[in-house]
């Protein structure tokens, strides 16, 4: 499928990233030289130094063969131009990086009908919807869910001390009863889908699936704490902290916001009345604890330094937060940042480059597999698709426990009309339901793809 | 330096030069030759070492740079010469394995310069494997590797870089693999167009491949003693036409494959590459005007020999050393000029000597008015000065690298000025045969091993565009620091 994105910066580049991956024919334009050379040193793809709004370039690019054309570009307004030339020259799919607030409020509807963009994505305001999520339910280090929210697949990073450290999944299963599935656990840089006799450690990130009141009934058994994050500390006054701070404010959340800003925390303050915000450095510990970090049940390092984000978000741990959260942008720090003792962070880039994957894996499905949408998981190593049963599926009636999967698949979850099964080995798959499918390291495009 | 991936891509072209061996097994089967054993024996060890190599060195770390892709394509000519003319040395129609080896290189680099004397006693077989080594070598082995074998590395554009001509080498398509297949299919296409059109004219099925292969890779080995001279005139056009052909850059072609007419028109390359052959044609006509049987036979044999020269295929006609010496000169000049980047013929190309009138102009309009604000523009793009520099660096060493060969010469052989002169340049540039007594009518035969092992070395030079071959023999490249 080819794929034109416009614009090769920190998104840009990531998307790539992915898109490359997956097998895509890929041409990148950006207007500046040296930038197109090092993208096409390190990727297989083509690439066109210019102007994304120029017709002549994009008709270079091969845009009226594109099946899906992206501009994420540093402003939006020629994101938005990029896209109508694009879509008027031909390409099928276009998709826009959009983040200015004031044209994401009630314009965007018609700035999308009217410039016929197929999708405008903002990732600040994905990102906040991802912080967002985790805050409610802040035992678990990030949430997905499946189906209109039916059920969610719940990461948790389990403690050294944590009550499964040690446990097989048969034995887990027998002393937590319940409907839920652990369905994939990332040990160092390894990606695992176990089977029962997997053991758990301590440090382990396993990833659950459940629907949302077994995962609270779990997260109770194992101890872990479960209430909403009622106070918020959010560090940085950035797009992403306004985005957050209106949805928890919405929520009921106690909201406190510390910029350095003065012209921007004035800004904040007229646009959220709800919030408390605070001008000062955030960097300063005293300032920190003066305004309650040890009291607060959650905070969110928010800077558009990854370095300040990662050193805060310490020793906001060191004070006993119950929960933090740092954005960390460069995708080589995450797994740092990692090692140094933060188990949750978010990175605006890989939602997006996820969210803009997903869409191309869509847009494929639609001419010619089977998936009807796709999560990526546990940092893009594992996958969870989920397929609509034919009525030509062969395995259709027979339980599970006789059906010879690959390695490192598994079927997670049956939505069988409103009704949600968390499966077992004596389940069947019957026409019209909707499969959940986990997977790593490989890449299906049908739901027969899963029988060895 | 990822030494497994170079060794294990170095692995993969031996396994794939075996398969380009079955071609000459199976001539040599038709023809029931003895130099079958020879040329099963190269091909089987080629295909064990090969296959080796690749298991033995297989990696998971398929990151290459720039370095690694220089190293990979010097060492890949290295080895694949030295194997290649293997065939040669144990059939024992070459004695020489050092002979062996620069007809090979000769072969492989397109330059089509012959230190065989008797050609046609040698065997079907062997004249076979010595064209289609232009063929091959043309388009470039690892440009046919990548299109072969899957998932070779993400980054072979490297690769595609150190074993393409010319100063700016561009994808077709995002992917490099496809880049490389549409380039071969094309290749392929236009080549069997030819052997069409030579078949038409009465040519036999061997001797039309034979030739199409080396008009193809713009080589230029010949099966007879007097190259194509002795065939009809209407063969002689149709080769001209072709090699006229394989001298243009090959994108055009994929740009007329996907209807893109006007990029094709606008393609100042083209233009300049069209009215130097023109021109020259022109020129050398009525200057040897008076020499032919009729304007006819002029233009045949002018229009034939700018081609070959240009192009640095080196098929002729007839024994151009008896030309006027404004005709010698045009060929000269035109033997530097070569053919168009992106094409399968070799020297400075048209697009490189574009570029680099353009910077000169530029520079002297800069000491004009050292405060003005002056940029290179080619083919309606601005050239960046990283270019620009690669370009007249290329043309410095280029120039070096020429003076110590001709030194070199001159200083252990008995020839002539001329005769060195014209060796160096015919190597160096691909061509093949000179003026002097390395002009069409005679060969390399008399030159002495260490001289042979110059040119040779000359002619891979000339045909990687001497950087990959420097840098791989810098021991920097090597080091760990």
């Amino acid at each position: 499928m080819r794929i034109i994105i416009v614009g090769c910066g920190k998104i840009g580049t990531t998307i790539i990233d992915s898109l490359v991956k997956e097998g895509h024919d890929v041409v990148a334009i950006d207007d500046n030289n040296d930038v197109v050379t090092e993208v096409s040193n390190i990727y297989d793809i083509m690439c066109v130094c210019g102007n994304g709004a120029d017709s002549e370039i994009l008709s270079e690019a091969g845009v009226d063969k594109a099946e899906m054309f992206v501009a994420v570009a540093g402003s939006d307004e020629l994101n938005m131009l990029s896209c109508f030339i694009a879509k008027k020259m031909g390409a099928k799919k276009t998709v826009a990086r959009i983040r200015n607030p004031e044209y994401n409020g009630s314009s965007l509807e018609f700035l999308r009908s009217q410039l016929s963009i197929s999708s405008a994505i903002n990732p600040e305001k994905l990102c906040a919807q991802e912080l967002y999520n985790i805050l409610r339910l802040p035992g678990a280090a990030k949430i997905e869910t499946f189906s209109n929210r039916k059920f969610e697949m719940i990461e948790l990073k389990l403690k050294t001390d944590s009550k499964l450290d040690g446990l097989s999944l048969i034995e887990m299963r027998k002393k937590y009863q319940g409907q839920y599935l652990v369905s994939a656990v990332k040990r160092e840089d390894k990606v695992f889908i176990p089977d029962g006799n997997f053991v758990l450690r301590g440090g382990d990130k396993v990833g659950i699936m459940a629907t949302a009141t077994e995962a609270q009934k779990l997260f109770k058994m194992l101890g872990i704490l479960q209430k909403q994050a009622r106070s918020v500390i959010i560090l940085g006054g950035s797009k992403t902290a306004f985005y957050l701070a209106k949805r928890l404010l919405a929520g009921g959340h106690d909201v406190k916001i510390i910029e350095k800003n003065r012209q921007r925390c004035e800004e904040i303050s007229n646009a959220l009345p709800g919030a408390v915000v605070i001008c000062g450095d955030g960097a300063q510990q005293e300032l920190l604890l003066e305004e309650g970090l040890s009291r607060s049940d959650a905070f969110v390092a928010l800077t558009g330094m990854d370095e300040e984000n990662i050193l805060i978000s310490i020793f906001a741990s060191s004070q006993n937060v119950p929960k933090v959260i740092s954005k960390v942008s460069r995708i080589e720090l995450l797994s740092m940042a990692e090692n140094l003792g933060l188990e949750c962070t978010v990175s605006p880039r890989l939602i997006i480059s996820d969210v803009i994957s997903t869409y191309a894996r869509a847009l494929k499905n639609s001419m010619g597999s089977n998936v009807e949408t796709l999560y990526k998981l546990m940092d893009g190593a594992a996958e969870a698709l989920e397929f609509k049963v034919q009525s030509d599926f062969k395995y259709i009636g027979i339980p599970l426990r006789d059906m010879d999967l690959k390695k490192n698949t598994l079927i997670a979850g049956i939505i069988r009309g409103k009704k949600i099964i968390i499966p077992s080995g004596s389940d069947t798959i019957e026409a019209g339901d909707r499969v959940v499918v986990l997977a790593a390291g490989q890449r299906l495009h049908d739901l027969s793809d899963i029988i060895r | 330096m990822n030494y497994k991936k170079v060794f294990s891509t170095l692995g993969m072209m031996l396994v794939a030069l075996s398969a380009l061996l079955v071609l000459p097994i199976i001539v040599a089967i038709v023809y029931r030759e003895t130099a079958l054993w020879g040329f099963v024996t190269v091909a089987g060890c080629s295909l064990c070492v090969g296959g080796l190599m690749t298991v033995f060195f297989r990696t998971d770390n398929q990151v290459i740079y720039a370095k690694e892709g220089f190293a990979i394509t010097a060492l890949s000519w290295l080895v694949l010469s030295a194997v290649g003319a293997l065939p040669f040395y144990i059939t024992g129609e070459i004695p020489s394995y050092i002979d062996a080896l620069f007809e090979t290189v000769s072969g492989f680099t397109t330059t089509g310069a012959s230190i065989v004397t008797e050609v046609m006693a040698m065997s079907r077989s062997c004249l076979f494997w010595r064209s289609f080594t232009h063929w091959v070598g043309g388009m470039g082995v690892l440009v046919f590797v990548m299109a072969i074998i899957p998932n070779l590395s993400d980054r072979s554009i490297h690769l595609m870089r150190a074993e393409m001509p010319g100063p700016i080498v561009g994808k077709l398509v995002p992917k490099a693999k496809d880049t490389a297949k549409i380039l071969y299919i094309i290749y392929i296409v236009m080549t069997a167009v030819e052997v069409i059109f030579l078949l038409a004219g009465g040519m036999s099925l061997f001797d039309s491949l034979v030739h199409s292969f080396g008009t193809a890779g713009t080589g230029g080995f010949g099966i007879k003693a007097d190259s194509i001279g002795g065939y009809s005139p209407y063969i002689q056009w149709v080769i001209t036409i072709f090699m006229f052909l394989f001298g243009i850059n090959f994108n055009l072609y994929y740009l007329i494959l996907i209807k893109k007419f006007k990029s094709v028109f606008k393609s100042s390359e083209l233009w300049c590459y069209v009215a130097i052959v023109a021109t020259s044609t022109a020129a050398i006509t009525a200057n040897i005007f008076k020499m032919c049987n009729g304007f006819g036979e002029a233009l045949r044999l002018a229009a034939f020999q700018v081609s070959s020269i240009i192009t640095t295929t080196g098929y002729t006609t007839t024994d151009f050393n008896l030309w006027p010496t404004l005709s010698k000169a045009i060929l000269l000049i035109l033997m530097f000029i070569g053919g168009c980047a992106g094409s399968t013929a070799g020297g400075l190309k048209v697009s490189r000597v574009i570029i680099l009138g353009k910077a000169m102009g530029k520079e002297i309009r800069q000491m004009l008015r050292p405060r003005s604000v002056n940029t290179v523009k080619f083919e309606g793009k601005q050239i960046e000065d990283s270019t620009l520099r690669n370009c007249t660096t290329y043309f410095s060493l280029y120039m070096l690298c020429f003076v110590v060969l001709f030194l070199l010469l001159c200083a252990i052989e008995n020839y002539d000025f001329e005769t060195n002169f014209m060796a160096v340049s015919a190597c160096f540039n691909n061509v093949g045969p000179g003026f002097g007594a390395v002009g069409p009518t005679s060969n390399f035969d008399g030159y002495s091993d260490v001289s042979t092992l110059a040119l040779t070395f000359a002619m891979l030079l000339g045909r990687l565009e001497i950087f990959p071959l420097i840098i791989t023999l810098s021991p920097s490249t090597w080091t760990k620091r």
